[in-house]
């Protein structure tokens, strides 16, 4: 990944957490990483505990960014949040794994569109 | 609005089932889901309607699609779908009124550019739109012909998606130039071409009169072929039904002709003898397609070489030549298409075609000629009520300037004697000599005093069997209809008899 592409993530994923502040949720951590694979941001709204998946393009030549988000991505998403539920003993807790895309479009204010409950 | 629903109609046999088809939008991942039994060809209508929306200006929603067919347990397949697909996506994005899709049937193929190619099957689809109740309809500009056959249903043409927006929107009809329609007259050929054959002619005649199905034996190029072919110029045209009824298979298996609805012509069909047994009854895994025997509907079915055909694949027309239609069944569901033909076999008198009793030497065994007409089973010839030896025609006949009747003249007998018949079955369920049932012809339906002692005194003998009784008596019927004669008398009955064994008349 070019180390713009990946500024690019990082900025998405900042968009995402500040507007997930601005719907009153907690943010817990950002980009929880153990061997198989990586949470984006794991919030914490009211009760239910949010697995947010960020995914941020510059250009929508490629389609949308969303659809980057595969059977294989999301089985993964899956293990991943019940990963994170087991080392910080969260068993019972109520939880959602949700997507964002965020688009940044040159010179455009940038776009999220995100998606509860995806899986 | 995230819900839509339009409808189209998948068909089963001839019979249209309505489908609803429900499109929902919601949150979640992009994604299409696909419910309802489709095929395969169903299932790649993702990508078309994706990239026909796309390229007619529409947007395809970036958002978890699901499409549902209902009723859920039928099984539907084939690229028809595309189109109610991609207007039900259009209503669900609130491009499109709901009202407007909702009260019409909706069928077409997408191709990629968004314009709508033709499809299988619409007259039948058409036909059970209508009856149960739909008025309008959106077919493709290709299927235009098949559609504006039932003037009872507005059917708008499209030829792009943009159009079929533009219609539901405000109504705006697309402009079609009406594809034009062969005019010409196809030209049957004439029973005049024919020399000689008096007595195969006289068959031809009665197996038109009666709807008997007739064999013809003769060696290798004394016009069998010929005369089958021209069956179909001597019968009457087809009724205003028949034909609509003739037209959806031949629009199932693909194969519409316009000119079947307009001039009522009865279809001729001549499937080589190598053909399948699931070519000639129909079948398929995906779509049960009418074979050989549903296509020949209403006509003549022309079986060349008989005997050369596999095993099976003439006892296969039984089930259709006793009930006039065929049931076909495969894992995903049981089909019935109609397929009530006359048959017309024809076969060499042996392997080598020599043997005829007088002139060409045969070099077949006894053993071989035999061989060779058994493959023709009991239980088919039981069903085929003429046997004419056609013989190679003579001298004198081929150097006769004179022509022989024409198809003109032996239709219009044909139809005098069918219409001698329809008046006696007046009351009756059927309407050719060949359905009379044989309790009738025994009891109604008997032929005068001589005529019938005649019929007695061979069943003494044990020169004709029950089944041969019965053969032999609506024949006669057949040949009294011809004769203007109002009860079969020894005569037609003598004539009858002989027809039936094969002993050629003059």
């Amino acid at each position: 990944m070019g180390t713009r592409a990946r500024q690019v993530g990082v900025d998405g994923e900042t968009l995402v957490a500040s507007y997930l502040q601005d719907q009153g949720a907690e943010i817990i951590a950002r980009n929880w990483r153990i061997k198989e694979g990586e949470i984006d941001i794991v919030a914490r709204l009211q009760r239910t505990l949010l697995f947010v998946e960020v995914k941020s393009r510059s250009s929508s030549a490629f389609g949308h960014p969303l659809e980057a988000i595969d059977k294989a991505k999301a089985h993964r998403l899956q293990r991943l949040a019940l990963a994170w539920i087991a080392l910080h003993d969260q068993w019972g807790a109520d939880y959602r794994i949700d997507a964002a895309a965020v688009n940044f479009q040159n010179g455009l204010k940038p776009t999220i569109d995100y998606r509860c409950g995806v899986l | 609005m995230a819900l839509a629903k339009v409808r189209s109609i998948a068909l089963e046999g001839l019979r249209g089932e309505i489908v609803d088809i429900e499109v929902d939008i919601s949150d979640g991942l992009p994604g299409y889901i696909l419910l309802g039994l489709p095929d395969s060809a169903l299932l790649e209508s993702k990508e078309r309607v994706r990239s026909a929306l796309q390229n007619s200006g529409a947007t395809w929603p970036n958002k978890r699609v699901t499409v549902s067919l209902s009723p859920a347990w039928l099984h539907k397949g084939g690229s028809g779908f595309d189109l109610p697909i991609a207007v039900a996506l259009l209503v669900a994005q609130g491009v499109l009124p709901e009202e407007s899709a909702n009260r019409m049937i909706i069928m077409g193929e997408l191709s990629l550019d968004g314009s709508v190619r033709p499809v299988r099957g619409v007259l039948p689809s058409l036909i059970s739109a209508l009856n149960q109740g739909f008025e309008e309809a959106i077919v493709p500009l290709g299927n235009l012909v098949e559609s504006t056959s039932l003037n009872s249903l507005k059917t708008i043409p499209v030829s792009h998606l943009r159009e079929v927006i533009a219609f539901l929107v405000n109504g705006e009809v697309p402009d079609v130039q009406l594809p034009l329609i062969e005019t010409k007259e196809a030209v049957l050929p004439d029973l005049s071409e024919v020399v000689g054959q008096a007595a195969a002619k006289f068959a031809l005649e009665l197996t038109a009169i009666g709807g008997h199905h007739i064999l013809l034996i003769g060696p290798p190029g004394t016009g069998k072929t010929m005369l089958a072919e021209r069956l179909p110029s001597i019968l009457p045209s087809l009724s205003n039904e028949e034909a609509l009824e003739v037209a959806a298979i031949h629009s199932v298996a693909g194969i519409f002709d316009p000119r079947t609805l307009r001039n009522g012509t009865p279809p001729y069909l001549a499937p080589h003898h190598t053909t399948t047994a699931t070519a000639m009854v129909g079948g398929g895994s995906q779509v049960i397609k009418p074979g050989a025997c549903s296509i020949a509907h209403g006509g003549v079915l022309f079986i060349d070489e008989a005997p050369e055909c596999a095993s099976g694949v003439l006892d296969s027309l039984r089930q259709p030549l006793e009930s006039g239609s065929v049931s076909i069944s495969r894992a995903r569901g049981t089909v019935t298409y109609p397929a009530n033909f006359l048959l017309v076999l024809a076969a060499n008198p042996c392997p080598c075609g020599g043997f005829n009793g007088r002139g060409r030497a045969c070099t077949c065994s006894s053993l071989q000629i035999r061989r060779y007409m058994q493959k023709l089973s009991g239980p088919l010839l039981d069903r085929i009520d003429i046997k004419s030896i056609v013989e190679a025609p003579s001298r004198a006949e081929m150097a006769s300037t004179e022509e022989g009747e024409s198809s003109k003249e032996v239709r219009r007998r044909v139809l005098l004697a069918r219409e001698m018949a329809r008046e006696r079955f007046k009351f009756e369920s059927w309407s050719l000599n060949s359905k009379i049932p044989a309790n009738q012809l025994r009891h109604r339906y008997k032929a005068n005093r001589q005529g019938m002692s005649f019929l007695h005194a061979e069943l003494d003998h044990e020169r004709l069997s029950a089944r041969g009784f019965h053969k032999v008596l609506r024949l006669a019927w057949s040949v009294a209809d011809r004769n203007g004669v109002h009860v079969p008398g020894l005569s037609e009955v003598e004539t009858a008899y002989r027809l039936r064994e094969g002993v050629t008349i003059q």
